[in-house]
């Protein structure tokens, strides 16, 4: 039987796939998209926990609503991030993240 | 949902998530993570959150990732061959994420919470109905008392009855982020 462990699980593996793509990745785009992995690992658990709170038999709404504004805002991050990242391989001509070592002390 | 399904979707997922860590092409890494979210849409559906799941489907698996493809072919990013490996940061990566995933296991195992099925949480359309009653429009009422789930419906209510606010903050939000995107890939215009 299928509970919300199990959804939660899902949950969290997704996340910690996403949290060692951004350590273990130099390309700055797919640690972009495994960016957007650790968002949707969070959509996840917080769907799974709307449906299994009941509020009067139905599932907690204010939890899709999260998802809704979460959802929105990865997209708007995407687009600003894509346009730094075009900006980045004009003035550097390469999108490794070890190009980008201006800020280093 | 039957469990097989279950697991297949959550195979789904994780697989494509893992080709997508592991990729060494970009634009194969872009192709698995849109097929990760189509898996994750599939989810959201057994858990009866039906909006959810197609606006994760429309918004990810379309703009997202043709934003993503589009960008990748117009940097033109090569297979990083021939690069070594960066072996401290995998090393550390690996043994982070395991130690994450053992920790939510253990944290999910230990609660009383994660044994909830939809079996013995069931939704009461019909007394949701009567309970909801005149605080909601009778078009979802009228959908509660057919005994479907009016999931597009409740979302926009809950959305422009408690969240209206916050919404136009969304709204703001998108539009700052436009201009800002505007403003950065602006090519900057040499002295005349």
């Amino acid at each position: 039987m299928i509970t919300l462990g199990h959804y939660l699980v899902v949950s969290g593996m997704l996340f910690s796939l996403g949290l060692a793509g951004v350590i273990a990745r130099r390309n700055i785009i797919i640690v972009y998209m495994c960016l957007e992995m650790m968002l949707s690992a969070a959509n996840l658990a917080l769907v799974g926990f709307s449906r299994f709170h009941l509020v009067n038999g139905l599932p907690d709404y204010t939890a899709q609503s999260l998802v809704f504004f979460t959802i929105t805002v990865a997209a708007a991050e995407v687009a600003v991030g894509l346009a730094i990242i075009v900006a980045l391989f004009r003035s550097k001509q390469s999108v490794d993240v070890e190009s980008v070592t201006k800020l280093q002390g | 949902m039957p469990p097989l399904l279950f697991y297949l979707f959550a195979l789904i997922t994780l697989g494509f998530g893992f080709l997508v860590v592991t990729g060494r092409n970009p634009v194969t890494c872009a192709l698995a993570l849109a097929a990760s979210f189509v898996g994750l849409a599939a989810l959201f559906l057994s858990l009866d959150a039906y909006f959810i799941g197609v606006i994760q489907i429309l918004v990810y698996a379309g703009a997202v990732m043709v934003l993503f493809l589009f960008i990748i072919m117009l940097l033109d990013i090569k297979t990083e061959e021939g690069k070594k490996l960066n072996v401290p940061a995998i090393v550390s990566g690996v043994l982070l994420a395991v130690l994450l995933t053992l920790q939510i296991i253990a944290v999910v195992g230990s609660t009383e919470l994660a044994n909830k099925t939809s079996q013995n949480t069931p939704l009461a359309l019909a007394e949701a109905a009567g309970k909801i009653g005149k605080a909601a429009l009778p078009t979802i009422t009228n959908d509660l008392k057919a005994g479907t789930l009016p999931d597009a419906k409740l979302i926009g209510f809950t959305l422009f009855d408690q969240y209206g606010f916050h919404l136009q903050v969304i709204g703001l939000l998108l539009l700052v982020g436009t201009i800002g995107v505007v403003v950065l890939s602006k090519r900057e215009r040499s002295a005349p």
